[in-house]
């Protein structure tokens, strides 16, 4: 069965949505319903740019069933130009070669199948820069 | 009559080339890149499909038509490989291209001319006045059955275009269609790879539908082949559509920029649409541009388009085909490519 927080994430997942704190403009991903900075209540929404700088790194060699034919992957905190953080997958490149204060593109893939007969999650994954 | 206010196009970054594949099977390699003319095709990796080469292909239309998304009214995907059987690709992709909700949304099957199928609808749609903007997408990650022909061509990529009536890139100047039940190639439903009748895909297919459409757009607009800057016809392989063009009075230097199966292979619904794309990468205003699908069962479908004055400030607000084929890409071994395109049984 599809989960329920899937569906809810939709937004998030697909288009970057985030919320900017009308408090003090901390810009939060996913949205939130309390700023973690002034702990405001009133955001505006703002679409990410699909694009950021990896802040830290790891190379998963030996991952969840499910990621089993795709390792090893590179796994990164990805910092986009509003200064709001996603941690994401980092393909199309040697995951050896994913390190802090490299440059992606984020684009969108094919995260993860639930079983052979569930539904396909789609989400956003980092490439390098300008490919 | 309306025409394209955006477009864009996705080429994977893998690729695998036609020795690799020729070594794994004991052909010949030489033969084979003389013959058909194709060196190297485009691999999806495992988190890529006719989905995720959608939304990237309809965002680089979107950067490039500059207009507010929720004003496209209708968005139509041509494939034969939706990763879904039941459950439209459409809807993933409207979501992710921040579409809205009040719109028409439907898949396309028509083997390799389903991406100009919804390129046809979009451009109805917009010129009936039911939708101000309409997004068409060809998009595929078309498979070739092990140690078959079509397995050196058979590749991944697609491209979008959305129809509008104002702030054209392209005027559209005529259309045409010509379609006959042709059992040329098929796949039955539950079917992994699809079947083909060999040299019958030829003659009586590809170009009896080819050289109809053509001939047909060319009688009705009125226009001779040499006035045309750019034309495109799909690409099965390397070999037909110079033939095609040939024996309907083009030059090779006419179908030179569209010509990218060498290095691409057959994006099936993408073909001719990211053919497209790529003359509208480079077109000059007031270039005037021929576009012949080809579907096998089968049919055609055919376009002519005048580049306008708009055009080159919109090239390059996206990547251009050419640089997709060019960037630093992957090549595969036969066995990371038999993994990646799921042709090893492993455990769930
Ligand atoms: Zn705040």
């Amino acid at each position: 069965m599809p989960s329920p927080r899937y569906i809810r994430e939709i937004p998030a997942r697909y288009r970057l949505e985030a919320g900017r704190c009308a408090g003090c403009g901390r810009v939060v991903y996913p949205v939130r319903k309390v700023c973690p900075a002034c702990g405001g209540q009133d955001f505006e929404l703002v679409l990410l740019s699909r694009k950021g700088t990896v802040v830290t790194s790891t190379v998963i060699h030996v991952p969840p069933d499910e990621f089993l034919n795709e390792a090893p992957y590179a796994m990164a905190v990805v910092e986009t130009p509003e200064g709001a953080r996603l941690m994401t997958q980092i393909v199309d490149c040697d995951p050896a070669s994913v390190l802090p204060g490299m440059l992606v593109d984020l684009e969108f893939r094919l995260i993860r199948e639930e079983k052979k007969s569930g539904i396909l999650c789609y989400g956003h994954k980092g490439v390098p820069a300008g490919t | 009559m309306p025409g394209i206010v955006g477009y864009g196009a996705f080429i994977p970054r893998n690729r695998i080339r036609s020795e690799e594949i020729a070594r794994q099977w004991g052909k010949d390699a030489a033969a084979i890149e003389r013959g058909l003319l194709l060196t190297e095709k485009s691999v999806p990796g495992l988190d890529e499909d006719t989905i995720t080469i959608s939304v990237a292909a309809g965002r680089g239309a979107l950067a490039r038509a500059g207009i507010d998304p929720k004003k496209v009214g209708a968005l139509y995907i041509g494939s034969e490989s939706h990763p879904y059987a039941v459950k439209p690709s459409g809807t993933v992709v409207l979501e992710a291209l921040g579409l809205g909700h009040e719109i028409h949304v439907a898949d396309f099957e028509f083997a390799c001319k389903a991406g100009t199928e919804a390129m046809s609808v979009a451009l109805a749609m917009v010129e009936s006045g039911r939708a101000e903007y309409a997004m068409g997408i060809g998009a595929d990650t078309s498979q070739g059955a092990p140690n078959d022909a079509l397995e050196f061509s058979a590749s991944a990529g697609g491209a979008a275009f959305i129809f509008g009536k104002t702030d054209l890139l392209a005027e559209v100047l005529e259309t045409y269609s010509f379609t006959s039940d042709t059992p040329d190639f098929w796949r039955r439903e539950g079917e992994f790879y699809p079947r083909h009748a060999g040299r019958f895909t030829g003659e009586p297919a590809y170009f009896r539908h080819v050289l109809s459409a053509t001939k047909g757009i060319l009688d009705r607009s009125g226009f001779k082949p040499s006035d045309f800057r750019h034309v495109v016809f799909h690409m099965p392989n390397g070999k037909f559509p110079l033939a095609a063009g040939k024996q309907l009075g083009f030059t090779d230097k006419q179908l030179e920029t569209g010509w990218v199966v060498n290095l691409m292979g057959n994006t099936y619904s993408g073909s001719s649409p990211t053919g497209l794309a790529a003359i509208l990468d480079i077109a000059d205003p007031g270039d005037l541009i021929l576009i012949t699908s080809f579907g096998s069962g089968a049919g055609s479908d055919s376009f002519i388009l005048r580049a306008t004055d708009l055009l080159p400030e919109r090239q390059g607000l996206a990547p251009t085909v050419r640089s997709m084929l060019d960037n630093p890409r992957k090549y595969l071994t036969y066995g990371e490519y038999a993994k990646v395109r799921r042709k090893i049984i492993v455990n769930d």
